[in-house]
C-alpha cells in the first residue's frame, strides 16, 4: 500500500448465504444433505467495490437502505471478513457502529467502561487514566453506578460514544452516530468529532442526511445494490445522488 | 499469520481476557446474598445429599466417603459447567462479535477460565472436609495438579469444538446436556469403580478422561499414593488431541460465525 493512503479497498466482495428456510438444526441439515436439498441463495451485499482514501481525507458513503453501506463499514473495521478482494488499512481504527449494543446489561456503567474499553483493545492503565474524562463526557453523573439495563437507549449511546472516542484514532468510522442523544449531547459529540477532523483524522462516514455528508466530507461514493456507482468530490456526487433519489 | 504474531495478538488482548473472566464470575453471583460463597456452599450441600443417599441408604460406612464423593463431584462439575459455558460462549456474545473485531477464541477461553477459577475456589471446601474427616496429606498431594491441568486442557478442547458446532446447529446444546449426564454416571463419582469393572464393563473407564482425572486426583488427595500413569498418559493424550481438533475446527470456521449467530 502506498504511504499516503489510509484505506485501500480492492475488488471487495461480501457474500451472504440467504437460505429461504434457515437450517440451523441437525435434523433438517442431515435430511436436506441426504436429499441434496441444501440450497443457499447467494447474495452479494458488496461486489467489486474498489476505492482508496488518502490520509486525512473524509469520505462519505451514500446509498439507499440495503445498498451495502453498513456492510462496507463492518468489513473495513474488521468485524466481517470479505468473501472476495482485499482491504488494507493503516493506523488505529475507532469504529463507531451501533453505539450502545454490546454492553453487558447487568454491569454498571463504570464496569461497562472497562469491559467495553477492553473489547476495543485499550489497556487497563489507559482506562484508569481516562475514566473521569469518559464519565464526564457522557454526562451520566451518578447514573454511572447504575446497571446498564436501567439506562435509556440515549444514555447507552452516549456512554458508547464517550468510550469509543476517548482514543485519538487515525481512522474514524462513523455510522449515523451524529444523531445520538439529545440536542445538547449532539452538539457536544459533533464538536468532538470536529476537533478530530482538525487533527487530520481519516474519516469514513455513513449517513442518510445528504446535508450532513456535504458539510463534513470532502469526497463521497455512492453504493447501489452493493456496487460502487459513483465516486468523486462531494458536491458532484451529491448532485448525482440527488438525481438518483428523486 | 505465523505463530509469533498469534502470541503477540493474544498478549494484546490479555486485558480483555481478564475483564471477561471477571465479568463471568462477578455476574454469576450478583444479587445473591451469599455471593461467591455459593461456590463453596453448593458442592458442600450436594456432597451431603450424595453421602446420605449413597452412603447411608446404600450402606457405605467408609468415614471418608464424603471426601471420595467431593473429589469426583468437584472435578466433574468443573468439566460440565465449563464445557457448557464454552458451548454458549460464541452465541451468548453474539452482540459483541457482530460489532467489534476481537479474536473469537477469547470468548471460549474466558468461559473455561472463569469456571476454572470458581472451581479452584471451591477446592477450599475439599480442604475443610478433608481436615474434619482427618485425611492425612502426603507428599503425593502435589500430584493433584496434574489431573487438574489435564482436565482444564480437555475442557478447553471440548469448549472450542462445542462452541463451533453450536453456532451452526443449536441442537448441540441439548445433546450435550444429555451427554454430560452420561459422562457423570460413567465417571464413578458416587460409586466405586470396582463395581462396574466386576461386571466386565470396565472399558467405560478406559475411554473416559474425566474418570481418569478424578481417579488420579483421588490418589493424590485421598489415598496418598502414586497416580496411575496409564490414566495420566491416556487422559493427557485425549486432552491434547481434543484441543488440537478444537483449535483447527474453530480456526477454520470462525469467519463464518458472524453470518450465523
Amino acid at each position: 500500500m502506498q504511504k499516503n493512503l489510509a484505506i485501500c479497498v480492492k475488488d471487495l466482495g461480501m457474500r451472504f448465504n440467504l437460505s429461504q428456510e434457515r437450517v440451523d438444526n441437525l435434523k433438517e441439515f442431515i435430511i436436506k444433505f441426504l436429499r441434496r436439498d441444501l440450497k443457499f441463495n447467494e447474495f452479494w451485499a458488496l461486489k467489486d467495490v474498489s476505492f482508496k482514501i488518502k490520509k486525512g481525507e473524509r469520505l462519505g458513503v451514500l446509498g439507499l437502505n440495503g445498498s451495502g453501506k453498513s456492510t462496507l463499514l463492518k468489513v473495513v473495521s474488521g468485524v466481517l471478513k470479505p468473501s472476495a478482494g482485499s482491504i488494507e488499512t493503516s493506523g488505529v481504527i475507532a469504529p463507531l457502529l451501533e453505539l450502545g449494543a454490546g454492553f453487558s446489561p447487568e454491569y454498571t456503567g463504570r464496569e461497562n467502561i472497562y469491559l467495553y474499553g477492553a473489547v476495543l483493545g485499550f489497556t487497563k492503565e489507559f482506562l484508569d487514566e481516562k475514566i473521569d474524562e469518559i464519565v464526564d463526557f457522557s454526562g451520566l453523573g451518578e447514573f454511572i453506578e447504575v446497571p446498564i439495563k436501567n439506562y435509556s437507549s440515549g444514555m447507552k449511546a452516549r456512554l458508547g460514544f464517550s468510550i469509543a472516542t476517548v482514543v485519538e484514532p487515525d481512522i474514524l468510522i462513523l455510522d449515523e452516530v451524529l444523531s445520538v442523544g439529545d440536542k445538547k449531547f449532539r452538539r457536544k459529540s459533533e464538536n468532538k468529532i470536529m476537533s478530530m477532523f482538525d487533527r487530520g483524522v481519516t474519516v469514513l462516514f455513513v449517513s442518510h442526511s445528504l446535508e450532513q455528508v456535504v458539510r463534513l466530507c470532502d469526497r463521497a461514493i455512492i453504493l447501489d445494490s452493493g456496487r460502487l456507482v459513483a465516486e468523486g468530490p462531494v458536491d458532484k456526487v451529491a448532485r448525482i445522488y440527488k438525481n438518483m433519489t428523486e | 499469520m505465523n505463530l509469533k504474531q498469534y502470541f503477540k495478538n493474544f498478549y494484546r488482548y490479555k486485558y480483555l481476557l481478564i475483564e471477561l473472566v471477571k465479568k463471568n464470575i462477578k455476574l454469576k453471583y450478583r444479587r445473591s446474598y451469599l455471593g461467591i460463597l455459593w461456590t463453596m456452599i453448593e458442592p458442600l450441600l450436594t456432597m451431603m445429599v450424595l453421602t446420605v443417599v449413597f452412603g447411608t441408604f446404600f450402606g457405605n460406612d467408609d468415614p471418608q466417603y464424603p471426601v471420595y464423593i467431593l473429589c469426583g463431584r468437584l472435578l466433574y462439575s468443573f468439566f460440565s459447567s465449563g464445557s457448557k459455558a464454552g458451548l454458549k460462549a460464541i452465541s451468548s456474545n453474539a452482540s459483541m462479535i457482530k460489532k467489534v473485531y476481537v479474536p473469537k477464541y477469547i470468548y471460549v477461553f474466558s468461559a473455561i477460565i472463569s469456571n476454572f477459577v470458581t472451581f479452584l475456589i471451591s477446592l477450599i471446601v475439599l480442604v475443610g472436609v478433608g481436615i474434619v474427616l482427618k485425611v492425612e496429606p502426603t507428599i503425593y498431594l502435589l500430584q493433584a495438579i496434574v489431573p487438574l491441568v489435564i482436565l482444564f486442557v480437555f475442557s478447553l478442547g471440548c469448549g472450542l469444538i462445542l462452541s463451533t458446532l453450536n453456532v451452526f446447529f443449536r441442537d448441540i446444546e441439548y445433546i450435550w446436556s444429555v451427554a454430560t449426564l452420561l459422562i457423570m454416571y460413567a465417571s464413578a463419582i458416587f460409586y466405586q469403580p470396582d463395581k462396574v469393572i466386576n461386571t466386565g464393563n470396565g472399558w467405560i473407564f478406559d475411554i473416559n478422561p474425566i474418570f481418569m482425572c478424578i481417579s488420579n486426583f483421588r490418589d493424590a488427595v485421598l489415598y496418598g499414593r502414586q497416580m496411575n500413569m496409564n490414566y495420566c498418559m491416556a487422559s493427557l493424550a485425549i486432552a491434547v488431541v481434543t484441543v488440537v481438533v478444537g483449535a483447527v475446527l474453530f480456526y477454520r470456521k470462525q469467519d463464518k460465525f458472524i453470518l450465523y449467530v
